[in-house]
């Protein structure tokens, strides 16, 4: 091979590409949010006393995880404009993470919480709380910590998902280093640094999920 | 605490089931049960298991609903309305065969959540009200603890301090020494007769006839969800009529 390594396009860029790593994470964190508030709500609204609610659920998380995630953020993107609703790609970008994640999310906590035995929900119903009551302040903490590390997992593949982000040029790691590497044509230089930058944002993102896990759920169980 | 003070009150009835008809599907569990249990009255339940007993002290808060009958508790017509069973909820205290204490919540904080949440306690009333009743059940040192780091005995003490902090005026056990080793049974009925000396009025799913013997005024014999007989302990144990009590008896008496 008589490839020679130039880093320099590389180094030029390194401010630019930092703060695109900062974009990864904030669509990472936002779309995460967004994903767990649609995962919570899901749950909810799928055990609804009303049919209509449940099997709305049941087909938004069919919908979501059975149709590509790059169809939906174009879908997303471009559906949206017709029903007059103009979005930057960023925003557009963490929506679709959300939904998307949020779908998966749905059916990860739904199974967390018909983990918990049913003697809780009649312990706090017996207790005089309401059902959503009982929802809140009982099961919830303790489902999700029974599947605090399918929930991070899925939230990893969420954050390494904001690549496909870049089709819509929303501003993160992957669309800034592919200008980089359409300026300089150094593509291995490139991707070798931007494959070490998603290795760290993954590394970083499981001590954040690791110090949360620590200090929200650091009751003791048998 | 003089014998006076701790005689029922049957003229002032706090649950009265009429006709009391339960089914899950097409199975009947509970046949026209009439049962009345006056103010301070304690009622130790018991029969084979699927009698129908746990089902019974279920229908009193709603935590089984009943399609046939009437249920009145403190005055109040448990109906199938939301705001009558959140009412009647509030007054009945019920104890668990699994003790389900919560476990993200301290022993403190499983005391609080209730009277705070239902009550509408302020913080300071709530940890006032759970720490004297935690004294009670003789566990105030444990109060910062979480449930899983207690014995079943300490587990199930909280889960009736907790019950207690609502200010319930009727208790319901469901065989609340079931779950629990041999060894950590006698501080659970020591806390109940404590409770039962104070006039609670409680209603005890259980197999132990030691307790039914010292606390009961009555005891109710239940069999395929009807109630076979009821009698004052001393005549239950002594002369039942029934020739299923007798059998039930000879059973348990026996196994003891």
């Amino acid at each position: 091979m008589n490839y020679t390594m130039d880093f320099t396009p590389v180094i030029d860029g390194l401010p630019n590409l930092l703060a695109a790593c900062l974009g990864t994470f904030t669509l990472a964190i936002c779309g995460m949010l967004l994903a767990t508030v649609i995962g919570i709500g899901g749950v909810v609204l799928r055990q609804s006393p009303i049919k209509f609610l449940r099997w709305l659920v049941i087909g938004f998380v069919e919908l979501i995880r059975n149709t590509p995630f790059l169809v939906q953020i174009f879908f997303i993107y471009f559906a949206l404009p017709l029903a007059g609703i103009r979005l930057d790609p960023t925003p557009t970008a963490i929506i679709a993470l959300g939904i998307n994640g949020g779908a998966y999310a749905i059916e990860i906590i739904r199974g967390g919480v018909q983990s918990i035995p049913k003697g809780q929900m009649e312990a706090g119903l017996a207790l005089g709380l309401h059902k959503a009551q009982v929802f809140r302040l009982i099961i919830l903490k303790p489902a999700l910590r029974a599947i605090y590390p399918s929930l991070t997992s899925q939230f990893v593949l969420l954050t390494l998902s904001t690549s496909i982000a870049s089709a819509i040029s929303a501003y993160e790691l992957t669309s800034v280093s592919q200008r980089i590497e359409s300026e300089s044509f150094r593509s291995f230089e490139v991707y070798f640094t931007v494959t070490a930058f998603y290795l760290v944002i993954s590394w970083v993102m499981m001590r954040i999920f690791a110090l949360f896990s620590s200090r929200y759920f650091s009751y003791p169980v048998k | 605490m003089t014998q006076a003070a701790i005689r029922p009150d049957a003229s002032e009835p706090m649950i009265t089931m009429s006709g009391v008809g339960k089914w899950f599907g097409a199975f009947q569990a509970l046949h026209n049960i009439d049962m009345t249990v006056g103010k301070g009255e304690k009622i130790v339940l018991c029969g084979p298991s699927g009698s129908g007993k746990s089902t019974l002290i279920r229908c009193i808060n709603h935590l089984e609903s009943y399609q046939q009958g009437e249920i009145h508790v403190g005055g109040i017509l448990l109906g199938h309305a939301s705001k009558t069973i959140d009412a009647v909820r509030r007054e009945v205290g019920m104890v668990f065969q699994q003790f389900n204490l919560f476990p993200h919540l301290s022993v403190l904080q499983n005391c609080m959540l209730a009277p705070m949440r239902s009550l509408g306690l302020s913080k300071a009333e709530a940890e006032e009200c759970a720490r004297l009743l935690l004294d009670r059940v003789k566990i105030s040192e444990q109060a910062e603890k979480y449930p899983a780091q207690l014995s079943g005995g300490q587990q199930q003490r909280v889960a009736i301090a907790r019950a207690l902090c609502m200010r319930p005026k009727v208790m319901l056990f469901d065989e609340p020494t079931s779950a629990l080793d041999p060894e950590m049974v006698k501080e659970v009925l020591d806390t109940m007769i404590a409770l039962a000396e104070e006039g609670m009025t409680m209603i005890c799913v259980t197999h132990e006839m030691g307790f039914a013997r010292q606390v009961a005024d009555r005891v109710v014999f239940m069999a395929s969800g009807a109630i076979v007989e009821e009698a004052p302990p001393a005549e239950f144990f002594s002369n039942p009529r029934h020739e299923r009590t007798r059998k039930f008896l000879g059973e348990i008496l026996g196994r003891h």
